[in-house]
C-alpha cells in the first residue's frame, strides 16, 4: 500500500538529491527566459517550451530555429541529432523504469540529463519507494526549470551578483555522480571507455558534432570487448 | 515565421525530443525480454554516459586551449573534496564556488 508517509518520504529524499539542480535550473532557466524575452518572445513561449520540450540545450537552439526560415524537417532532424544521447539513457533505464505503471510515461518524458543522472545513480534508503522517488526527482527538476524560464522572462535579469561560472554547477553534479558510480563498482572499464571515446571524438570531430560518433564508438568498444561475458 | 509555423516548429522539437527518450522503451517493451546485448549495455552504459556528459559539458572550454583551465582545476577540487568529505552537496557547491572565484578573479 502506498501510504501518505511513503510518498512524503520519497518527496523529501528527492528534494535533497535535486538541490544542486534547483540552483542550476533556476539560474539556467532564468538566462533562457531572459534571452527569449530579449528576442521578442512573450512569456507564454518560454512557459510552454520549457514545459513541453524540457531539454535545456535544445531550447536554447530552438530560439534560433524560431527566428530563422520555417523548416520543420530540419528542426526535427536537428532535434534528433542534439538529443541522440537520450537513447543511451533509455537503454540504461529499461530495467529501472520497469513496472511503474502511470509514472513510467512521465519518467520517460521528463528524462533530461539531470533527472537521468540522479535516477540512474542514486541509492535510496530502504524505506523510500523508488518509483515515487524517481517521479519526484523528475517533477521537481521540471518545476525548477519552468519556474526559472518563466521568472527570467517576467523579471529579466534579477541576479545582481556576478554569476560568471555559476553554470558549472551542472558539470559539478555530473562529476560527483561519476565519482559515486566509480566508487560503487570494481570495474572501471565502462567509465573509462565512455570518457576516453568522448574525448577522442571531441578532438577529432569538434564540439558541434561529436556525440553521435562517440556513441557509436562506445557501442562498438562494448560489442568487441564484452562479447564473451555478455552472451554467456 | 507566423505563429502557426512557430507552433509547428515547437511541436516537432517536442516530438523529436520525446522520440529520443522513448525509443528504447518502444522497441523493448516490458513484456518482451530485450536481446542480451541490450541488457548488457544497460549495465555498462550508465558510467560511460556520465563520462560522456562531463566531456559534453566541457566541450567548449576543452577545445579552446587554456580556457579549460579554471574548469579543470575546479573539477580537480571536486574530486579532492569528494574523496575527503564524501558529501555530494558540499562537493558540488565547493567546486562551483571555486570555479566562480577562478573565472571572476584569477583568469
Amino acid at each position: 500500500m502506498e501510504s501518505r508517509r511513503t510518498i512524503a518520504g520519497a518527496f523529501r529524499e528527492a528534494l535533497v538529491k535535486t538541490l544542486p539542480i534547483c540552483v542550476g535550473f533556476l539560474f539556467l532557466g532564468m538566462s533562457y527566459g531572459f534571452l527569449m524575452k530579449s528576442r521578442g518572445f512573450p512569456t507564454v513561449y518560454p512557459l510552454f517550451m520549457s514545459m513541453f520540450i524540457f531539454a535545456g540545450s535544445m531550447e536554447f537552439i530552438a530560439i534560433n530555429l524560431l527566428l530563422s526560415a520555417f523548416n520543420p524537417l530540419y528542426s526535427f532532424l536537428l532535434t534528433l541529432m542534439v538529443n541522440a544521447r537520450h537513447l543511451f539513457y533509455g537503454i540504461s533505464m529499461l530495467d529501472k523504469y520497469r513496472g511503474l505503471g502511470w509514472k513510467k510515461p512521465y519518467l520517460i518524458f521528463g528524462m533530461c540529463d539531470e533527472s537521468f543522472t540522479i535516477n540512474c545513480t542514486s541509492t535510496v534508503p530502504e524505506d523510500v519507494d523508488r518509483g515515487w522517488f524517481m517521479f519526484f526527482v523528475t517533477l521537481l527538476n521540471q518545476i525548477y526549470w519552468v519556474t526559472g524560464a518563466v521568472s527570467g522572462s517576467l523579471l529579466g535579469n534579477i541576479l545582481t551578483f556576478n554569476t560568471e561560472g555559476l553554470d558549472f554547477v551542472m558539470t559539478a553534479l555530473f562529476v560527483v555522480m561519476f565519482i559515486n558510480q566509480w566508487d560503487s563498482s570494481e570495474d572501471h572499464r565502462s567509465a573509462l571507455v565512455g570518457t576516453a571515446a568522448s574525448l577522442l571524438c571531441l578532438f577529432v570531430f569538434g564540439s558541434g558534432f561529436f556525440i553521435i560518433p562517440a556513441m557509436a564508438l562506445i557501442v562498438l568498444v562494448f560489442a568487441l570487448t564484452a562479447r564473451k561475458e555478455a552472451l554467456s | 515565421m507566423s505563429v502557426p509555423q512557430q507552433i509547428i516548429t515547437i511541436a516537432v522539437i517536442v516530438l523529436g525530443t520525446v522520440l529520443t527518450r522513448a525509443l528504447p522503451f518502444i522497441i523493448f517493451p516490458e513484456g518482451r525480454k530485450p536481446p542480451r546485448f541490450i541488457t548488457y549495455l544497460g549495465t555498462v552504459l550508465p558510467s560511460a554516459v556520465i563520462g560522456m556528459l562531463i566531456v559534453y559539458c566541457l566541450r567548449k572550454p576543452l577545445l579552446t586551449n587554456l580556457h579549460a583551465l579554471p574548469e579543470l582545476i575546479a573539477t580537480a577540487v571536486i574530486i579532492i573534496l569528494h574523496r575527503w568529505r564524501k558529501n555530494t552537496l558540499l562537493s558540488i557547491a565547493g567546486g562551483t564556488v571555486f570555479n566562480m572565484l577562478l573565472v571572476q578573479y584569477v583568469f
